[in-house]
């Protein structure tokens, strides 16, 4: 296991005009952790995972990045075609709706295979074959591969987003609520689903959510976001069992006991 | 050999901010330590504090104050400021936890479950289940539960799995909060058997253990926390 | 003689014909680059090749000799009236020798006969960008092409081959222009394709709704996309075209009564035309020497 951090954040902030998005955040994530990020709408939690995957520019603060040379590259002085070849190679990106991170008009298997082809695999046979390897792996079966995503349930839609985005095998992996808006039993084989790839690959995630189950059951560490700025921060049972800001008791006192 | 684990002057209290910020002291001046071989156990009255000193050693609680010095990997490390990433390298190689109650996780197998901590030390998945099989057989766990969660085991059924998963891997220090609460008699035994073996290995051994008997089977040294109470030392 | 006193020559007036030229030069220096212009309105209506019909009218000269096909034929409406159109408002020579043009324009096909160095072919273009229809949004088009994104157009061939077991992309098939841009040929049969690659002729692609420009410079690399294990291949025909008994061209099905028959011929009229005037003879061809129709 290497000593350096894989992703280096530093005093991030990302204003919208006077409105605080996330302000002054920071932390080093290593490879095959995950970190959770937890906190109510409109916390700047969301605001954060678009600053970290580059798809918002912040307003202040640093995230650099060590790419597989080993090297750190400032993310916001990369150029847009390094920062997408990174997005589309050794990053993924799960929405929470799957539809804004497949193409529902294109098959199951073009689906997984796009990140292949757009990194210049240019076998069909091959590329087929990892799509149907890849689908087994989030317990699609392999008639589906030639339909449409419009045609899968929510939660299998969201397991093939997951697969699209690990096809290529990424180092590091945004999720952006991947539970949210599915049935709980459909989100507990989802979430087993995750954390065996987490596991299974030695991913790093940072991974949104509001839902602090989903927290303690994927992440090993956790941050707690309110107004923007992280208010509490460290080993995601610490945090639960012992939550030390005001917020994050009032959080895990909120919780729904079952 | 250095002694594995010291803690001294540690203070603990909550602040219930939801409560207008009231603060319950826990525990002050705690200080002792273990020896490498030996059982040691946390005694006192409920409330006493004696979970939450077990907590802290593992860094599920955080420490107001102290240090909790621990040998990890031929190197001290202050747990109570430890980073998070510190503290689950810690868990991973030095400190073991048998907690009172299982955690399960959907869909993953008793087997699995076992498994997970020695495969998570980089012990091949095959290799770590055989462990797994031979740890549950002894603990009596009807093999036909092995494939399945064990959400819907019974207490004692997940107690088992949990301890198994505590005992699995050959982490130098290993807390044990309550492992023989729902346990019948004979299990209990092979929990005795196991500390024993523990103990021989080299095993710094802290534990809660309300059970009188088992106590006296596995205890070499007993700490009163009544003497930790936060009222002796502060107002 | 046709009085063109009431027109510019050629049509378009002098700043737009150098705005035009503007467009083609840069096509011309980025090879497979879409150019924007602003495309005036026409004396025709869009899908007409009001593209194709500006580009045409900002290179043709005086001394230029224009021949205009439409699917490859001389004589359909929308090629005699483009001919028509030039004639009478650039006063320019036509013909239907592909040889003897100095300028094609062309609606759907490159013709048979080879081209030569020195000549231009003039495309109409309906749809000019090539990820048009699995990428909707135009910014993220240009965003595609600029940072050469190119895995879409092989997830549009991989889609072929999973529904029809090859790929059944005939027309508009895509192509790389020397080993950079991705360009929609235009709706030519994919049988055309390797007549694009590095053909002797300047090839200028206009798009009038769409306001796009883009070129071939002669002798430049064009190569169909496809994959390893499926490569590109053209349409091939089991017969000869039933008039000139031409192999190796591309064959149009012709309905010849209610009750199901039918027969290939040529699609380039002319060449099938000069072919039966050298004699050779397919199995439907009339005794005389007169022309089919």
């Amino acid at each position: 296991m290497t000593d350096e951090p894989l992703l280096r954040v530093s005093a991030l902030s990302k204003f919208y005009g006077s409105r605080v998005g996330c302000d002054n955040v920071s932390f080093d994530l290593w490879p095959g952790e995950v970190l959770a990020v937890v906190g109510e709408s409109g916390s700047g939690k969301t605001t954060l995972l678009n600053c970290l995957s580059t798809r918002l520019l912040p307003s202040s603060g640093t995230a650099s990045y060590r790419m597989r040379d080993g090297q750190f590259r400032e993310l916001y002085r990369m150029s847009e075609a390094e920062r997408r070849f990174l997005m589309r190679t050794d990053w993924g990106f799960v929405h929470q709706n799957p539809a804004d991170g497949l193409r529902m008009t294109v098959s199951a298997g073009a689906n997984v295979g796009e990140r292949l082809m757009a990194v210049g695999d240019r076998h069909y046979g091959k590329i087929r074959a990892t799509a149907v390897d890849w689908l087994s792996r989030v317990e699609i079966e392999e008639d589906r591969i030639d339909d449409e995503p419009r045609a899968f349930s929510g939660g299998m839609r969201q397991r093939l987003q997951i697969a699209r985005n690990l096809v290529t095998g990424p180092r590091l992996v945004f999720m952006d609520e991947p539970t949210g808006g599915l049935d709980v039993s459909v989100q507990a084989r989802l979430l087993d689903l995750l954390r065996g790839l987490v596991t299974d690959l030695g991913l790093a995630a940072i991974v949104v959510t509001h839902d602090l189950a989903v927290a303690r059951l994927l992440s090993q560490r956790m941050m707690v976001m309110k107004d923007g700025r992280v208010v509490e921060s460290g080993l995601t049972d610490r945090v639960l069992d012992d939550p030390r800001a005001p917020y994050t008791q009032l959080l895990v006192s909120s919780i729904l006991q079952v | 050999m250095p002694t594995p684990l010291v803690v001294s002057d540690v203070a603990k209290s909550f602040t219930m901010h939801l409560r207008d910020g009231i603060k319950l002291p826990v525990v002050a001046g705690v200080s002792f330590s273990i020896r490498a071989g030996e059982c040691t156990v946390l005694g006192g009255p409920s409330g006493a504090g004696k979970s939450s000193i077990l907590k802290m050693l593992y860094g599920n609680y955080a420490v107001d104050e102290g240090q909790i010095i621990v040998n990890h990997e031929d190197g001290l490390i202050d747990l109570a400021n430890a980073s998070p990433r510190t503290v689950l390298a810690v868990r991973r190689q030095t400190i073991g936890y048998v907690s009172q109650f299982l955690r399960t996780v959907p869909r993953v197998s008793a087997l699995d479950v076992v498994a997970e901590p020695l495969v998570e030390r980089g012990e091949n998945r095959e290799t770590a289940r055989g462990k797994a099989r031979a740890l549950l057989a002894q603990l009596n766990l009807p093999e036909k539960l092995w494939a399945l969660p064990p959400a819907t085991f019974s207490g004692g059924e997940q107690q088992r799995v949990n301890i198994a998963r505590g005992f699995i891997t050959e982490h130098p220090i290993l807390l044990l909060d309550e492992p023989t609460a729902s346990l019948d008699a004979t299990n209990r035994d092979v929990v005795i058997e196991l500390i024993a073996a523990k103990k021989a290995a080299g095993v710094a051994l802290l534990g809660i253990f309300h059970d009188h008997d088992v106590r006296e089977a596995v205890a070499d040294r007993i700490i009163d926390v009544t003497a930790f109470a936060p009222g002796k030392l502060a107002a | 003689m046709t009085d063109i006193a009431t027109y510019n020559f050629a049509y378009l007036d002098e700043q737009t014909k150098r705005m035009i030229r503007r467009a083609i030069l840069k096509g011309i220096a980025i090879p497979g680059y879409q150019v924007p212009f602003a495309s005036r309105e026409m004396p025709m209506p869009y899908g007409w090749g009001t593209g194709g019909v500006q580009v045409t009218a900002s290179i043709i000269g005086p001394d230029d000799v224009l021949k205009v096909i439409d699917q490859g034929a001389d004589d359909t409406t929308n090629a005699v009236s483009i001919r028509a159109f030039f004639k009478k408002v650039a006063n320019v020579a036509v013909t239907t020798d592909t040889a003897t043009a100095t300028i094609i324009q062309t609606r759907h096909r490159i013709p048979e006969h080879p081209l030569t160095a020195g000549q231009v072919l003039v495309y109409q273009v309906p749809i000019p960008e090539p990820l048009r229809f699995l990428e909707p949004r135009e910014t993220e088009t240009r965003k595609m092409h600029a940072l050469e994104e190119y895995g879409l157009m092989h997830v549009k061939l991989y889609e072929d081959i999973a529904k029809h077991g090859r790929i059944a992309t005939t027309y508009a098939y895509p192509v790389k222009v020397e080993g950079r841009y991705v360009m929609d040929p235009s709706p030519t049969p994919k049988f055309d394709n390797p007549k694009m690659h590095r053909s002797p002729a300047l090839q200028l692609f206009g798009a009038g709704r769409e306001k796009r420009i883009y070129a071939v410079p002669p002798f430049t690399d064009v190569v169909s996309l496809d994959f390893e294990d499926h490569p590109f291949e053209v349409q091939t025909f089991d017969q000869p075209c039933a008039l000139c008994a031409a192999e190796n061209v591309y064959l149009d099905e012709v309905i010849l009564d209610d009750h199901g028959g039918h027969m290939f011929v040529c699609s380039d009229t002319d060449h099938c035309e000069k072919r039966r005037a050298d004699g050779h003879r397919g199995h439907l061809a009339p005794e005389t020497t007169e022309p089919a129709q």
